[in-house]
């Protein structure tokens, strides 16, 4: 009725899976820095993927379901990525000397005083 | 639709087609799309579901990464990865059930599935001996919650470390009974000979759902065990 796999395929993934699983214990106890993070999602995605591709036939189901696993991974990136966004950018300074160098509160409104009194006075000796 | 003719004569009738076709379906196969689409549908839920979880683990990890370092090194590694690799086995168990299901060995379909109940069984009995080791040594939060040592100035923030290990974890192996109760039931109806290589929906069904429940596991062990091992 729906596709079958060779039990060679199961097999197959399974070690791939092993093999990750040893990979991403092993880059756990050598100092990559930064990359520790990066890395150890990278090989859990890929075995996620795996699991999802043939363990749960994803790579041969129909359109419609392939989109709707897509979705629950476009979702909860949209949940983190815009949560985190909001919480990152929070203390971040848009201007050089943060918020009062931008102008922002009581300085900003002596810069937007001064041009004005300065035309007045222009205008002043005009006349 | 009104030329009568069209539609075939026992088109309601129970006599000309497969007893696990229901009315509603035009054939096994639109069945079986629709029955996968489904439960696709409840796991992108789960998804989401845990996402939660992993959105305040994200969040925190940021804020208080120290204490996530030093909490990590808290969990015992061995037992972390011995229970990835019991969890992976699961799933090819799992996944080696639906194929004899699929191509109709009724035994080879039980053994199958009694093999991911035995694994599951393993994980949630090492899990159960975590959680008591994590009593024992005070890292249980509003139990008591202590750390010694160096880290005694992060005990605050390991605290939340430990309330999302719990919550998450937790959450992950209330999945793993459920998926062990389903299990027993799908085993109880293989026995009974109630698949066929025509209709075994139950079988692979329940093995999306245990599938997901591994993928969630393959997440939390570098998450909660591994990173940050090295940092410091």
């Amino acid at each position: 009725m729906s596709h079958i796999s060779p039990k060679r395929t199961y097999y197959t993934i399974f070690a791939l899976l092993m093999g990750l699983t040893v990979l991403t214990v092993f880059a756990a106890f050598n100092h990559l820095g930064v990359f520790n993070f990066p890395v150890a999602i990278g090989i859990a995605i890929t075995k996620a993927t795996l699991v999802i591709l043939f363990f749960m036939h994803a790579k041969y189901s129909s359109q419609l379901t392939k989109l709707f696993v897509g979705m629950s991974f476009f979702f909860l990136l949209i949940l983190f990525a815009l949560t985190m966004t909001d919480y990152l950018s929070r203390g971040l300074k848009t201007y050089p000397g943060g918020a009062a160098g931008a102008g922002y509160g009581v300085r900003r409104a002596e810069a937007v005083h001064e041009p004005a009194a300065t035309e007045e006075r222009q205008e002043g000796e005009k006349h | 639709m009104s030329d009568a003719a069209a539609i075939p004569a026992d088109a309601h009738g129970h006599g000309h087609h497969h007893p696990d076709l229901q009315h509603h379906f035009d054939s096994l196969q639109q069945q079986h799309e629709a029955a996968t689409l489904g439960m696709w549908l409840f796991l992108v839920t789960e998804v989401l579901f845990f996402g939660g979880l992993f959105m305040a683990y994200l969040l925190y990890r940021v804020w208080y990464h120290e204490a996530w370092a030093a909490g990590s090194r808290e969990l015992d590694i061995r037992l972390g990865a011995f229970n990835t690799i019991v969890l992976i086995g699961s799933s090819l168990t799992m996944a080696m059930a639906v194929r004899s299901s699929q191509t109709g060995y009724r035994k080879a379909t039980v053994n199958w599935l009694l093999g991911t109940m035995a694994l599951g069984l393993t994980f949630l009995v090492v899990k159960f001996f975590e959680y008591k080791d994590k009593f024992v040594h005070h890292h249980v939060p509003g139990f008591d919650f202590q750390v010694t040592g160096d880290h005694a100035g992060l005990a605050g923030p390991m605290e939340i470390f430990f309330s999302l290990y719990f919550t998450m974890t937790g959450l992950h192996a209330l999945h793993m009974v459920i998926g062990f109760g389903l299990m027993s039931v799908i085993t109880w109806m293989a026995y009974k000979g109630r698949f066929s290589p025509q209709w075994y929906t139950p079988v692979e069904m329940s093995g999306l759902y245990w599938h997901f429940v591994d993928i969630v596991w393959i997440f939390l062990f570098p998450l909660l065990y591994l990173v940050d091992r090295t940092s410091q």
